[in-house]
């Protein structure tokens, strides 16, 4: 009786693993991005490697600061660029989007185990697959042997049970959580989602929820790999690649986290923890100078979709900046064709390259000295945004859209 | 291997974005890495690291982002040593990965005040706070772990298993 972790690591360690076993396990995908993509670089050439093992599912991708704002980043890219022609590595170069939204739209398939030189590489969990982040040199391992060495961690199995109310969403689930068991409540276990709110859920919120599961320190957030998944994957032309993946009937967990999801209200994480969060309806009034909506978290089609559905025949408040940022070249095309940019852009709204965009702090909407930015990314640690003194609060892209017709973080619920 | 030096104390969830700026990942070189570390949590850093090498802190430390330049930039500051309550996942393998020593340890987080100074026995598996006179057995560290660490770190220690 295994949980989907201990199944899919059983696979790939050729031997049967329990949580608490050291296993080294066989790696399908490998990645580094161009904040950590160069020095994983240094350290395959330091461990004697000029090649990858697997160039197909090992790839580099320039998304941090893309296109690149400095001439030293610059430097970086050509790195990168340098050693994935060198080594037969995949490049995903500017304009495409960022790394962990390509990962699911094109490489990663149920039941894999993927590493990325990325703490949110947690997001392809979503689909079944064991997918968690590391360092450089982890990483570069990876790349030369396919092969990493990991714990296999407890799993903590979450059900989101009862029903969503009305502007509530997979962001607000999962800021919900992460509230009740603080930012490192999950540290070094995989998180499993259960329960009827999960198995309803699209594709698309699953990544959400997934994607912020190191924001309670795990080490994984897995879904099952169900019907949900297998007409994902059609849509993106790998259906071949879908398998059924689900944790054995009495498998072994080691606790289980109870969320009815009729009482969740639309949320907000407050400066400068993800775990300080609070209900919207609850805050006080509090002024945004910028709103973000886009990066790995919630800048795909149905996160673009659902901030259009509410800046429709509005425009954003004097003095509000609205970016937008989709999470990559399929998205943004998605959303072109959809009339949706062009409704985003008619509200007030910035729409800037496929990529992180600012949510890292390098470029396309540094904050200034005492500013507010409520966004829809995964973290508000200080200087994230590229100032430590600045304030960043995070919410579902509804909620960021209505505060920035409002001028104030505001109950999207007014709005639908 | 004995590390005896002073404190320098912090609190709970201490993560990559204040130990070392996403802005200045644009370069791996550890002396510049170093030169920006801890910028935005303490501009008293560069002063208290002259007479104190060892961090002690909360929970969670080192959460957020997987940059190895974290842990890289704390180690090339000329800190000795992290002892905290629990370490976030990804920055306690890259500490090790590179080298940096770190102890979890509850008793010893709660314990330790800033500016105490300590002797820390790795090999014995204990620490001794000089100033007040209080001691704190380690956890000892797994097998494997302990190769990764004696061989200098995990290039090393897979060019080693590698035998090349």
């Amino acid at each position: 009786m295994k949980t989907i972790t201990e199944k899919i690591l059983s696979s790939h360690a050729g031997r049967d693993v329990r949580a608490g076993d050291i296993a080294v396990v066989d790696v399908d995908i490998v990645m580094a991005q161009d904040g950590t993509g160069p020095l994983a670089v240094s350290q395959i050439k330091k461990l004697g490697f000029s090649k990858v093992a697997n160039p197909a599912k090992s790839i580099f991708f320039i998304d941090h600061a893309a296109p690149s704002p400095r001439k030293e980043l610059s430097d970086s890219h050509k790195v990168l660029r340098d050693f994935a022609k060198e080594s037969g590595a995949r490049l995903s170069d500017i304009g495409e989007g960022v790394c962990h939204q390509i990962l699911v739209e094109s490489y990663v398939c149920p039941g894999d185990v993927v590493i990325g030189a990325d703490s949110h590489t947690c997001t392809s969990g979503a689909l079944g697959a064991f997918a968690t982040g590391m360092g450089s040199t982890d990483i570069a391992v990876g790349f030369a042997l396919a092969k990493t060495w990991l714990l296999v961690p407890q799993t903590i199995k979450v059900n989101f049970n009862g029903k969503l109310g009305k502007g509530v969403y997979a962001k607000d689930l999962i800021i919900y959580l992460i509230g009740k068991i603080t930012a490192d409540g999950a540290t070094y276990k995989a998180l499993e989602f259960s329960g009827s709110v999960s198995s309803g859920l699209t594709i698309e919120d699953r990544f959400t929820i997934s994607n912020m599961a190191v924001e309670a320190g795990a080490k994984a957030g897995i879904f099952a790999a169900d019907e949900t998944t297998n007409r994902y994957l059609g849509q993106r032309g790998r259906a071949e690649c879908f398998k059924e993946i689900r944790a054995d009937e009495g498998a072994k967990y080691e606790a289980e986290i109870d969320i009815d999801c009729t009482e969740v209200e639309p949320m907000i994480s407050m400066p400068h923890t993800v775990d300080n969060t609070m209900p919207v309806s609850r805050i006080d009034k509090v002024k945004v100078d910028q709103v973000l909506i886009g990066t790995c978290t919630n800048g795909r089609l149905n996160d673009l979709k659902i901030a259009a559905g509410i800046l429709k025949g509005r425009k954003i408040a004097e003095g509000v900046r609205l970016i937008v940022a989709p999470a990559s070249r399929i998205v943004y095309l998605e959303a072109l064709r959809a009339g949706i940019i062009e409704t985003l852009i008619e509200s007030g709204a910035t729409v800037i390259s496929p990529g992180c965009g600012p949510c890292v702090g390098i470029h396309q909407g540094i904050l200034g000295d005492g500013e507010v930015c409520l966004s829809t990314q995964n973290r508000n640690f200080k200087g994230r945004m590229g100032n430590p003194d600045a304030f960043i609060y995070l919410s579902s892209p509804a909620t960021a859209a209505w505060s920035a017709v409002r001028g104030f973080i505001a109950d999207p619920r007014e709005a639908l | 291997m004995i590390i005896k030096e002073k404190v320098i104390k912090y609190g709970n969830n201490v993560d990559t974005d204040v130990i070392i700026p996403a802005r200045y990942l644009n370069t791996s070189r550890e002396d510049e890495l170093a030169a920006h570390c801890f910028e935005d949590l303490d501009e008293n850093f560069k002063e208290k690291l002259k007479a104190r090498k060892i961090i002690v802190a909360g929970d969670n430390f080192g959460c957020g982002s997987s940059r190895e330049h974290a842990p890289i930039s704390i180690k090339a500051s000329g800190v000795k040593l992290i002892i905290a309550k629990t370490f976030a996942r990804i920055f306690f393998r890259n500490a090790i990965n590179i080298g940096l020593a770190v102890i979890p340890s509850v008793e010893a987080s709660e314990n330790i005040n800033d500016g105490d100074e300590l002797e820390v026995n790795l090999d014995k598996g204990e620490i001794k706070d000089i100033t007040t006179g209080k001691t704190f057995a380690i956890n000892p560290v797994p097998e494997f772990i302990r190769e990764i660490i004696s061989s200098g770190g995990y290039i090393n220690y897979t060019r080693k298993k590698l035998n090349i």
